[in-house]
């Protein structure tokens, strides 16, 4: 930075409470004029101590449940991950029939978190109308998955090994007059969003991430396919009944022929995943074979087999906001996991935040950095307290580095032992 | 002797009445908009006299002032910005009557008047030491600019216009309502003013800091940016007298373009209910020209960028009523 630039440039914090943020996240940004010359993302202020729980606490099947409350918005996609993360430790077989169902509700969270995304990114550039008309057109799928898993949002589908609840075959109209709905308005919905001149004046090359960028920065899901990466777990490594579906990732140049990578690209990524979903859902219902819905119905069982069961195993599932990875080690003889680690997709795409913000004006921040659909309490995963003096701090690379690699050499050595 | 009484208590009572009135019809106003824009958006909607509820609610709060701030200047833009916007109210007819304050002062004073306050706004932005504020107060410095000159075009062409018919000064909101300027022109000039008309109606907003324009606020950016740190009886305040501002402005645009009274041309003469007739009627025409140009542009539109403002403003605005101008010109010279 020049010395005339320190001079003329002051600093605003957003955050950590800020009302174009919806959760606890610091972004100091430096500020000359109304460019933003330099940005620094502080997280760390919605640490839960999840993670710790599964592994000191409760059993696997108990921490379904706090997965599923790593996120309000998530709530499919953490269990999903986790649920598979045990599976594959504990070489459990899931049922086909549960695997259709797991599908059918991780996408219907799709399409209710990319209704609440569009809501929210409305009221980020004063867009009332829209923002209100998104989340009322959201109250369908919300209706339609307390119809299926009687909850709004925490539904508590997933078991070990299955499904808590099936859909039988007189629950199908319902599902597909909601589905209907979706269909008969996505028109008007593209328009509103993609036709809109002040959307359009308020996203097109706004927080622009390039191809290189996004590849560089590990972005993930719709943040990556909005900036020309074909990446989607579904399409890449084909998990549940997602290995039928024969899933393409979709980036915006399907719609318009080009990949800009700002924030109208994620718009029409999202918009056209909601479709996708629609799309997803209907095969599964037609397609959907008759079976069980546990490996194991008898939880004692279930628990047991857990118990002495030895091994890792990783969980990845496609959330709407991007890959969300769970790893799950168990070790014979314990009732808790011997580690938990969770890798929420809003990790991975905080990276692309400065890159996006730099040289953009504080008009665009809250919407460039909506347009991840940040999920902060998935994320916070980490804080250093010093007990002893009340301090907190952040580490470095190094430190964090050498850490981990102590830690791996550790974990190396114990399962060798 | 009484007559001099007579004007005296109409220079002291008269200007409080105006200013009272003033105040209850602009926050009846923000009322009804709220209610209707509500709608517009699938929403029930606070009731008509949720605006009323908030002010009384925000006297009984504690006014903060910010450590860092600077404290005189604080506490006197909320003051400043109120009287501005009340002193608006006296150069301007309301209900079909002549203004209080006709024959001192025109629509260049107005003109001046209503920077006020905004530049009050600016000054309790840059007193409060806050970023957000500071931000701001910078935009709405940008946007009291970029108004300004598509604002000052329109009356004035509305003026110079005047001045071929008339001997009497044009720029006097008398003479205005006395020659309106539709009768005036011919078919090319009446596209002219139609363009005109319209130029102000969306120099309004601007004026008003309403979506689209309401950067300077920005709530979802800089957090209520300028009135970030104000609270309690400084914030009432500030909110009356944009309340104030938005039904000073709707009426200074019923005086330029809709200077008719309905109760001549429907033969009422009795003093009484010819008045009660011409107020409507004003009510009436201030609430379709609120409806255009506040209620239906926020329900409609995202919020504009601090550049894309200015430019619109700066650029498109002018060049538009450039155009108006331009026609009624050619209409006068064939």
């Amino acid at each position: 930075m020049s010395e005339t630039l320190a001079k003329a440039s002051y600093t605003i914090p957003i955050g950590p409470v800020h009302p174009a943020l919806h959760e606890n996240i610091r972004l100091d940004l430096t500020i000359d004029g109304e460019e933003i010359v330099d940005v620094d993302v502080v997280a760390g202020q919605v640490h839960r101590g999840i993670e710790w729980i599964g592994m000191n606490r409760n059993n696997p099947v108990q921490s379904i449940y706090v997965a599923e409350r790593v996120c309000g918005i998530c709530s499919t996609s953490h269990p999903f991950a986790f649920t598979m993360a045990v599976e594959h430790a504990a070489g459990i077989e899931v049922p086909e029939r549960a695997e259709y169902i797991r599908v059918i509700v991780a996408e219907m969270e799709r399409i209710h978190s990319h209704l609440l995304w569009a809501g929210v990114a409305a009221h980020e550039v004063g867009f009332e109308s829209v923002f209100y008309l998104a989340w009322r057109v959201r109250e369908e799928i919300m209706d339609l998955m307390e119809y299926v898993a009687g909850n709004r949002n925490s539904k508590a589908m997933f078991q070990i090994g299955g499904v808590r609840r099936d859909i039988t075959e007189e629950q199908f109209p319902r599902i597909r007059q909601s589905l209907e709905y979706y269909k008969s308005i996505f028109a008007q919905l593209k328009t509103v969003f993609l036709d809109d001149r002040t959307i359009r004046m308020r996203t097109r090359n706004v927080g622009i991430l390039s191809t290189e960028d996004a590849l560089k920065l590990t972005a993930v899901g719709p943040t990556a396919r909005a900036s020309g990466v074909p990446k989607d777990v579904r399409q890449d490594q084909p998990y549940s009944a997602y290995a039928d579906l024969d899933i393409k990732a979709i980036t915006p140049d399907v719609l318009t022929g080009i990949v800009v990578g700002d924030v109208y690209d994620r718009i029409i990524v999202r918009l056209l995943e909601v479709k996708q979903s629609i799309e997803i859902i209907e095969r599964c219902l037609a397609e959907m074979p008759a079976g069980e819905l546990l490996a194991e119905p008898k939880v004692a069982k279930l628990l047991n087999a857990l118990k002495k069961a030895e091994g890792e195993g990783v969980g990845r599932h496609e959330a709407p906001r991007g890959e969300c990875f769970h790893y799950v080690r168990l070790t014979a003889g314990e009732e808790t996991m011997a580690t938990w680690k969770i890798r929420a997709p809003t990790y991975a795409n905080l990276m692309p935040i400065p890159t996006m913000l730099m040289g953009g004006q504080i008009a665009d921040v809250p919407i460039a950095f909506a347009s991840i659909d940040p999920c902060i309490s998935c994320t916070n995963r980490a804080i250093v307290v010093e007990s002893a003096t009340g301090t907190e701090y952040s580490l470095s690379s190094e430190e964090l580095h050498r850490l981990s690699v102590e830690k791996t050499r550790r974990l190396e050595a114990e399962s060798d032992g | 002797m009484a007559s001099d009484a007579l004007s005296i208590a109409t220079t002291i009572v008269g200007p409080v009445v105006i200013a009272v009135v003033g105040a209850v019809f602009g926050l009846l106003y923000l009322g009804i908009d709220r209610k209707l824009v509500a709608h517009m958006q699938g929403r029930i909607g606070p009731p008509i006299r949720q605006p009323f509820r908030d002010v009384a609610k925000l006297l009984m709060k504690e006014s903060i002032v910010p450590d860092d701030a600077i404290p005189w200047l604080f506490r006197a833009a909320p003051i400043l910005c109120i009287m501005g916007s009340a002193v608006l109210l006296l150069y301007l007819p309301l209900f079909g009557q002549r203004a209080l304050l006709e024959g001192s002062g025109d629509v260049i004073l107005l003109l001046y008047l209503l920077i006020v306050p905004s530049l009050a706004l600016v000054a309790a932005g840059f007193a409060s030491s806050s970023p957000y504020a500071t931000v701001g107060a910078q935009r709405e410095m940008v946007v009291m600019m970029s108004v300004e000159f598509p604002l000052a075009m329109t009356i004035v062409a509305i003026a110079w216009r005047i001045s071929f018919v008339t001997d009497a000064s044009p720029f006097v909101l008398s003479t205005i309502a006395a020659y309106p300027i539709w009768n005036l022109v011919g078919p090319l000039g009446f596209i002219g003013t139609l363009i005109l008309f319209f130029v102000l109606l969306l120099v309004t907003p601007g004026e008003l800091s309403k979506v689209p324009f309401d950067m300077a606020e920005a709530e979802t950016e800089i957090a209520g940016g300028l009135l970030v740190e104000y609270s309690g009886r400084n914030l009432a305040l500030f909110y009356v007298s944009g309340a104030v501002k938005s039904f000073a402005i709707v009426s200074l645009i019923v005086a330029l373009f809709f200077p008719y009274n309905l109760a001549p041309l429907i033969g009422i003469e009795a003093l009484a209910p010819a008045f009660a007739v011409d107020a409507l009627f004003f009510l009436l025409k201030v609430f379709l020209i609120m409806f255009v140009c506040v209620m239906l542009i926020r329900a409609s539109m995202a919020r504009f960028k601090i550049d894309q403002a200015s430019k619109f403003y700066l650029v498109t605005m002018t060049l538009i009523s450039l155009v108006g101008l331009i026609l009624i010109w050619v209409d006068l010279v064939l």
